[in-house]
């Protein structure tokens, strides 16, 4: 069979076809008794579709599915044809399974890279009501209807339709696998890892790689997605250095795991390319296993910094388009050799093998050494002849220049028809079909920082571009370095280039000796003269004629016939699909497939489980939760808390009999206003400023004065932005000469440091002062109303003298609590009674709010919340979150005058902008209902009487509201157009949201001691 | 993207905070047309396809204000240095 008249005679091969036995009974693809990397001693019983069979250890699902003769797995996405496998790897766009029961069960999963444990079980997706009978499956015959733009051209009208009725029905009937609705029980986990060289791939140049810079010294990381190192070498029969290519495989596993600076993770898919050398990682650390050992992460993602890298992932074989090439039974000839050679399995009884280039011809050879039958090899090249270096193909039938055009078989292949190059069609009898279109470059990870691969006329195909991410060199096949030879000494020099970048002085070594075979491809696409769909995107089920369509309709660019046919776009990312879909539309425009165009690669390579980039972050874990010191003792109290931020503050605390939260946080009010109250204010952010120039700097980020705030006062302090609007408002206390203590809002305390470091740093590095922030380091508690001073009398130890005139309104000192205890005293008030903070270090928090409870029981003492201290500053008139909500300039809240005209400030300057100075701008003011019993809401806006509630007549909104327990009704603090010189005016209060309209009267916005006595008695 | 912090070496850019254009100096607030140089320096901002010298805060990091080179286009780092030294160079206001 060396010479190309050798060409079997049409009656040759009509004789031998019918000469043989119809309907042949036995299982079309079994395991061979010897043979592979399985262990055959060993068995493990798994489960498809509720069925029970056994495979070995060594195996994927799909390589023991078709060891016991199930070549159907599953139903396609769209048209719900029948599919079993096409491939033997991650590319997999058919044999796609649910795999897992209950909680576990996962949509979607490769059967090809499924490793098989004993237990396992499995099921098809998208039939119904079953694999093999499915009603769905008469989809296919409205097929003509179905194709692509059939949705967009179809479901146009009525529009109401779309989400009600269309939607459900097409999701229902397109589709991949069930989620299960339930947690996932399991854990996933993130590493971090730091290396010199990264190898991605342990085919022979990673391997090669790997082992060049590690034994240079370099730190390596070595990863692949496999289960078992060895790439390519464990699909076929080559040998290297003289050892079969698994073995020769394992011995470079062995060196390199005796390298304390190696590092191997196998079953890890390197999925993303990022910037400054970063990428991102899947270990699969018990996908192997029934459940995760007690203590392990089910997933680990990595995040590896790598100075250099060597992509070395080796390359995807490309089917040829041809009718009804989607059977089951239909593989591609690489993975065809694949199972023959890895898993010992034989995919079908009978195969012919459909190539365009030599590298087919391995597969015809591997069966005749295996002592399996192939009917033929159909090469599409008119001179084709055996390659050199393949032997025992004598009898092979050959059909130089032939094709296939059609095929049969219900649920999976029983026969082809092909024609020779003289156009003459014959049937062959077949249930296995080896396919081989040429390959592709796994470049995929050169794509991610937005390189486009290159074009290759003379290997017919894409190669990686120049513009590489920074760092990152290709080799072997993923470089177009198809042969043994090529891949080992490609990544050898890799390697040592790696190795010798990171600063470490390399030995090249002499690569193994290795087959070095022609890797010429004449490429062939599709088959014209076939006249059945011909398959190119099998997940997404995209035809040739799709393509065909979307040239006709105008979708020719790459971007448009990919989102127009669906090319590409499902869980395979279109692996196995795009290059010729892109050669087809190249064929239909006349264009060549450079001119037409290329399709890039976005992360990830393969799919990543959310649950893998959650990792921890899951429920409560998502967000850590800040505890006030005094929770603890809040908890004991039975408080309702509330999350304000990431703190959990106490809300209110109820006392037995309350059924309302009202009556607590009424009660709570009352206790502040005719007693005292408590109310940890930690949450407050606390600013240490010290420093010479802290007092100049000050004045400059705070809007008011603070030049001259004297030792042991604090003031009020109102912060800008630059653009003149209100950032943040807070007290700042001087504790000594150049010392100052400041707080911020609980909400604020972040972007205010943050922004005072910038002004430190960026616009006055030459003052002389240094922040800190102590947020955490102080527990502060507010203890307020007229008998705050008679209970501080019994914590703040006797030597301080506290009494009005020593201690007034607005002092503030470091003094001892307690026998002895270092503390700092405010008077502040918030509330508008006499109030005081105290502020002890944190780790006295919990001892400090159980003294001031022991000590105030004398004195009524009543814990409280955030509610309260909200109903509190409400009928004081304060500002807070909602009021300095970004929108809202001093002026706006009545504070207009207090910044400072004399000082250069941050806003001042643009706070004066006519914009934001108009006269009939917003004002802070009050609000009561005329009707007492009516509730005001929040949000409400503002509308003159007896006009229409539209956007036009708009004259503000209401920013907080609260029942105030002092007065007995709702009261409200709003921003209304002039509202200082609308006291006493009466106006509605409209919320569509809620459906409110309340008549309001316009009220001086201090509802509770408007000369401030309380405060200062 | 990495950014190598004068003080902490190179870091993760999660741990930092970005905020923009660092060529914008705070005008003088006395100046006759300081309303209009403010309005500038606030909301006038190139968008250069290339090298930029932008401003990154090491928020959980040394809490240094850095003046970063970056290439908008790739990503690549140029010079990082600390905003509080390279001020010193210059006057005060």
């Amino acid at each position: 069979m060396t010479a190309p008249d050798r060409i079997v005679a049409k009656e040759g091969i009509a004789a031998r076809e019918a000469a043989r036995p119809a309907g042949a009974a036995a299982a079309a693809s079994c395991r061979r008794r010897e043979g592979g990397l399985i262990d055959r001693s060993r068995s493990l019983s798994f489960s498809f579709d509720g069925k029970a069979f056994a495979g070995h250890p060594g195996d994927t699902l799909a390589s023991a599915l078709l060891a016991n003769g199930v070549r159907l797995l599953g139903r396609s996405f769209k048209y719900h044809r029948p599919r079993g496998v096409l491939t033997a790897g991650s590319e997999e766009p058919n044999a796609l399974v649910e795999l897992r029961g209950g909680a576990r069960r996962e949509p979607n999963t490769r059967a090809t890279v499924v490793e098989l444990y004993d237990g396992l079980e499995a099921a098809s997706q998208n039939r119904w009501p079953s694999l093999r009978f499915d009603l769905a499956g008469a989809g296919d015959l409205l097929s003509p209807l179905l194709t692509a733009g059939f949705y967009y051209k179809t479901f146009m009208w009525p529009a109401a339709f779309w989400e009600k009725v269309y939607e459900p029905l097409i999701r229902r009937a397109a589709g991949l696998g069930r989620l299960s609705g339930a947690p996932d029980p399991d854990s996933y986990e993130k590493s971090y890892a730091f290396c010199d060289v990264l190898v991605i791939g342990a085919g022979p140049a990673g391997l090669m790689a790997a082992l060049t810079a590690g034994r240079a010294g370099a730190r390596v990381i070595l990863a692949d997605e496999d289960f078992r190192v060895g790439g390519r070498l464990l699909a076929e029969t080559h040998e290297v250095g003289g050892r079969p290519g698994p073995l020769w495989a394992d011995d470079v596993l062995a060196e390199l795991a005796g390298l304390d600076n190696v590092r191997c993770l196998p079953r890890t898919t390197v999925y993303g390319v990022y910037d400054g050398g970063t990428y991102g990682a899947l270990e699969r650390v018990a996908d192997h296993l029934p459940v995760p050992p007690p203590g392990r992460p089910r997933q680990r993602l990595w995040k590896i910094v790598a100075r250099r890298a060597v992509l070395a992932a080796g390359a995807t074989e490309r089917p040829i388009a041809f009718g009804d090439n989607d059977r089951p039974g239909i593989l591609l000839a690489g993975a065809q050799r694949s199972y023959l050679n890895r898993f010992g399995v034989l995919t079908g009884s009978r195969t012919a093998v459909f190539t365009c280039s030599d590298d087919g011809w391995r597969s015809a050879a591997d069966l005749v050494r295996a002592g399996a039958e192939v009917a033929a090899v159909i090469d599409t090249r008119p001179d084709a002849r055996c390659p050199d270096g393949l032997t025992g193909l004598e009898d092979v039938a050959l059909i130089a220049g032939g094709r296939v055009v059609e095929t049969r078989g219900r649920l999976g292949l029983t026969s082809i028809d092909c024609l020779d190059r003289d156009g003459r069609r014959r049937s062959l009898a077949v249930d296995g079909l080896a396919v081989s279109g040429g390959w592709n470059p796994a470049l995929h990870l050169t794509c991610h920082q937005g390189a486009r691969p290159v074009w290759r006329d003379d290997l017919a195909t894409f190669l990686p571009a120049d513009d590489l991410p920074p760092g990152l060199a290709v080799a072997g096949a993923a470089a177009g370095g198809f042969s043994t030879a090529a891949a080992l000494a490609q990544g050898a020099e890799r390697g040592a280039a790696a190795a010798e970048a990171a600063g470490h002085a390399v030995r090249k070594p002499e690569p193994p000796e290795a087959e070095d075979g022609p890797v010429a491809v004449t490429p062939f696409w599709h088959v014209k003269e076939s006249r059945a769909r011909a398959w190119l995107d099998f997940q997404n089920d995209v035809t040739v004629k799709d393509v065909a369509l979307a040239h006709r309709e105008g979708f020719r660019s790459v971007e448009h016939l990919k989102r127009y046919t669906t090319l590409g776009m499902a869980t395979d990312q279109g692996k196995t699909a795009n290059v010729q879909a892109l050669a087809i539309m190249a064929e239909l425009t006349g264009k060549s497939i450079p001119e037409t165009g290329t399709t890039v690669f976005r992360p990830p390579y393969t799919p990543v489980a959310i649950s893998a980039f959650a990792g921890r972050s899951r429920g409560k874990d998502f967000r850590p939760v800040r505890k006030t010191p005094s929770h603890d003792w809040a908890v004991e109290q039975g408080a309702v808390f509330v999350e304000t931020g990431a703190w959990l503050r106490a809300q209110w605390f109820p006392r037995p009999g309350e059924t309302h939260w009202r009556q607590s946080v009424d009660r709570e009010v009352l206790a502040v206003r005719n007693a005292v109250g408590v109310c940890d204010v930690t949450t407050l952010g606390k600013i240490d400023i010290q420093g010479a120039d802290a007092g100049a700097f000050l004045n400059r980020v705070y809007a008011n004065g603070f030049a001259k705030l004297p030792l042991g006062k604090v003031r009020y302090g109102l912060m800008l932005r630059e653009d003149g609007f209100v950032m943040d408002d807070g007290t700042t206390a001087r504790l000594g000469e150049a010392h100052y203590v400041m707080t911020t809002t609980t909400a604020k305390a972040v972007p205010v440091f943050r922004h005072l470091e910038f002004c430190r740093q960026v616009l006055w590095p030459g003052l002389d002062l240094q922040l800190i922030s102590t947020t955490e380091q102080w527990a502060q508690f507010a203890v307020a109303g007229p008998r705050a001073r008679d209970l501080l009398r019994e914590i703040v130890d006797p030597d301080h003298d506290i009494s009005n005139q020593a201690f007034p309104y607005m002092a503030c000192g470091e003094v001892t609590v307690c026998g002895g205890t270092r503390a700092r005293l405010f008077r502040l008030s918030f509330s508008g009674e006499l109030a005081y903070e105290v502020a002890v270090p944190a780790r006295y928090g919990d001892a400090m709010i159980r003294a001031l409870m022991a000590a105030g029981a004398a004195f009524e003492v009543t814990p409280y919340g955030t509610e309260a201290l909200g109903v509190l500053r409400i009928e004081k008139g304060h500002p807070a979150g909602n009021e300095l909500n970004g929108q809202t300039t001093a002026a706006n809240l009545g504070m207009g005058r207090m910044v400072s005209k004399k000082k250069d400030c941050i806003g001042n300057v643009l706070s004066e902008r006519p914009g934001l100075n108009a006269p009939d701008d917003l004002r802070l003011v009050g609000f009561v209902p005329l009707d007492r019993r009516a509730q005001l809401t929040a949000g409400a806006h503002f509308i003159a009487l007896g006009r229409a509630a539209v956007a036009a007549e708009d004259q503000g909104y209401m920013t907080s509201v609260a029942h105030s327990p002092n007065l007995g009704h709702s009261i409200g603090l709003g921003l209304i157009q002039r509202g200082g010189e609308r006291i006493g005016e009466k106006v509605r209060a409209v919320d569509l949201v809620r459906g409110a309209d309340v008549e309001v009267e316009i009220v001086s916005p201090h509802f509770i001691d408007p000369e401030g006595e309380r405060l200062r008695a | 993207m990495r950014i190598p912090c004068p003080l902490c070496g190179e870091r993760d850019a999660s741990e930092f905070t970005y905020l923009g254009d660092a060529g914008p100096r705070r005008p003088d607030p006395t100046a006759p047309d300081a309303a209009e140089a403010f309005h500038d320096y606030l909301h006038l901002r190139d968008n250069p396809a290339g090298w930029h010298v932008e401003l990154w805060y090491h928020e959980a990091g040394c809490r240094s204000w850095l003046q970063v080179s970056r290439n908008t286009l790739t990503h690549e780092l140029g010079e990082v240095r600390r905003a509080e030294d390279l001020g010193l160079d210059e006057p005060s206001p």
